[in-house]
């Protein structure tokens, strides 16, 4: 296996016209962004708010957008561009996403197991329903999961983590090098998230796997990522070893990140001031009781 | 006041599906009260028996909830059949559904989603005073006027759901329910609106019922917390309390699960060496 970096993104924009087409403005929702993933598998995540450019910049490494300027190339191989790039077929089976709303992702008329049998025949990792179920067992047990569990059953009969490790199981299904997530688990529920961010982690350790994880929250991104990135208005304000940042961030823009999260053991300043502004309420008063629950 | 006792709710879709089960709970005058749980565990349907809409095939098969709503004159309790409902919602009661960023009729520019709303008492001295006040009161919520000629495609989530946090304190309700406002937004835009909420309450010293799967953001703004847990209150008290020493094994899950900012990672848990 090669040395060469998994993924480059250099000097990367995408501009996207605002208003008419002659009297229209161009919009850079990307601007000039470059980082590189190094071989050894890791997760890289790219932190910023709506509006910043995170998911652009994730549908431009998907190949689902158009770089406007700038080059990515994928294991030492360009994405983009007329010259010697990756054909379709192969580059599926090295990079694969997992979207946001698993509900969406599949389709509500098909068996689950159908749809994962398709993937692999598709993308011509098997060449029979046997060798496709087979490798769709494998990528479902690596999730805790397996084809067994699934047999027959359609998306709206699962919930919402386990439909979100089943399209981690999807994406899992031609041994990709590298996995661009947007936004996994902010529909997931607070209890679930970390068992998936935490399968996330086991998969980059056993299975050689890197990770663009896109998100809104730091917290998870510290959490999980090898590497952070948090982007503002398009650009990359800031970027490395997430407990550097965190414990040291030079931008204002990742202090106001940070300050924004809702951490337990740290309140908002800003509850004081409104605290101070009515002070007939500070002092919090209860009215009201709970009962304990009956049979508990 | 609501009282809400001993009551079980569920769907009648195909037979009776419970969702909550023998819950009892008083909701005060002047506190933000959150209630937390995973999905399914009851907590929407808890707020949608309280709000009182039976259209969709929710009913509660056994137990009371009373004190929704008072006497405007008199400030007595009134109770009422559930039929009567309509004319005193969003009037003493303001409800923000799940999923809220879509709830706006797409049709409608939100000057008039925001009189539609709006009960007899609040829509007199004619039409363009209305519209300067609504205009003032949007201005509180960092919403320009031109907002009220806008079409909700026309805003950001975030600009819709402040939208829909200012409609529901504009009539100024004894109770505000908000289910799960700032899921879907991203921290900066979920703390602002936040903020607003708790400032809402603390000035109008009423009721606000706040739903969220996020236990940091009941840590932030809630004064007393209910944990909920497959139709059941598992744990209720004051937030800090519930915090500072959590009584069920589902809280301590919970609470142990929060990912932090400087704390322990993923990569220190599976090892440099793996």
């Amino acid at each position: 296996m090669s040395d060469a970096p998994i993924l480059e993104v250099r000097n990367v924009s995408r501009s996207y016209r605002k208003g008419g087409f002659f009297s229209g403005t161009f919009f850079k929702a990307v601007d000039d962004v470059s980082f590189v993933l190094p071989a050894k598998p890791q997760v890289f995540s790219i932190v910023g708010e709506s509006g910043s450019g995170k998911t652009t910049l994730a549908r431009m490494v998907l190949r689902l957008v158009e770089p406007s300027a700038g080059d990515i190339r994928l294991m030492g191989r360009p994405l983009t561009g007329k010259e010697g790039r990756i054909d379709n077929l192969e580059f599926r089976r090295l990079v694969q996403p997992i979207f946001q709303n698993p509900f969406e992702a599949f389709s509500a008329y098909l068996p689950i197991e159908d749809y994962l049998r398709r993937t692999a025949l598709n993308l011509k990792v098997a060449k029979s329903v046997e060798e496709a179920d087979r490798l769709a067992d494998r990528a479902l047990r690596s999730v805790n999961l397996s084809l067994e569990r699934i047999r027959g059953k359609y998306i709206r009969q699962f919930s919402g983590g386990e439909l979100q490790r089943i399209s981690v199981a999807r994406a899992l299904i031609p041994q990709p090098k590298l996995i661009v997530a947007d936004e996994p688990v902010s529909m997931v529920d607070a209890s679930l998230r970390m068992s998936i961010v935490n399968l996330f982690r086991t998969i980059v350790e056993e299975q050689g796997v890197s990770f663009i994880y896109i998100t809104h929250d730091l917290s998870t991104a510290y959490y999980l990522s090898d590497q952070v990135a948090i982007m503002n208005r398009g650009r990359v304000v800031e970027s490395g070893v997430p407990t550097d940042i965190l414990d040291h961030p030079s931008e204002a823009y990742t202090r106001e990140l940070m300050a924004a999260i809702p951490t337990v053991g740290e309140r908002w300043s800003e509850l004081d001031a409104i605290d101070r502004a009515y002070p007939s309420q500070s002092s919090r008063q209860k009215t009201g009781s709970i009962q304990p629950p009956a049979n508990a | 006041m609501i009282s809400i006792d001993n009551v079980t709710v569920g769907y009648g879709t195909a037979g009776f599906i419970t969702a909550v089960d023998q819950v009892s709970l008083t909701i005060g005058d002047n506190e933000i009260i959150g209630i937390a749980g995973e999905s399914g565990s009851g907590k929407s349907t808890l707020m949608r028996a309280v709000y009182g809409d039976f259209s969709t095939g929710l009913g509660i098969k056994s137990g009371t909830i009373k004190g929704r709503f008072t006497d405007a004159a008199t400030g007595q309790v009134i109770e009422k059949p559930s039929s009567q409902f309509r004319d005193l919602w969003w009037d003493q009661i303001s409800y923000i559904p799940q999923g809220s960023m879509s709830v706006l009729n797409p049709l409608m520019k939100i000057e008039q989603q925001v009189i539609d709303g709006l009960p007899k008492r609040e829509r007199g001295g004619g039409r363009k005073a209305l519209r300067q006040r609504i205009a003032t009161f949007l201005a509180g919520f960092g919403l320009e006027e031109n907002v009220l000629d806008a079409y909700p495609h026309q805003l950001s989530g975030g600009m819709r759901q402040r939208v829909l946090v200012a409609i529901a304190a504009f009539v100024n309700p004894r109770l505000i329910l908000a289910d799960e406002p700032t899921t879907a937004l991203d921290v900066v835009v979920q703390k602002k609106i936040l903020l607003m909420m708790v400032e809402i309450q603390r000035r109008l010293q009423n009721t606000l019922v706040l739903v969220s799967h996020d236990l940091g953001v009941h840590y932030q703004i809630t004064d007393r917390l209910v944990i909920m847990y497959k139709g059941r209150i598992v744990e209720a008290g004051r937030t800090a309390d519930i915090f500072a020493n959590p009584q069920h094994d589902y809280t301590r899950n919970l609470i142990a699960s929060l990912p932090r900012l400087h704390g322990k990672r993923a990569v220190d848990r599976v090892g440099a060496g793996a």
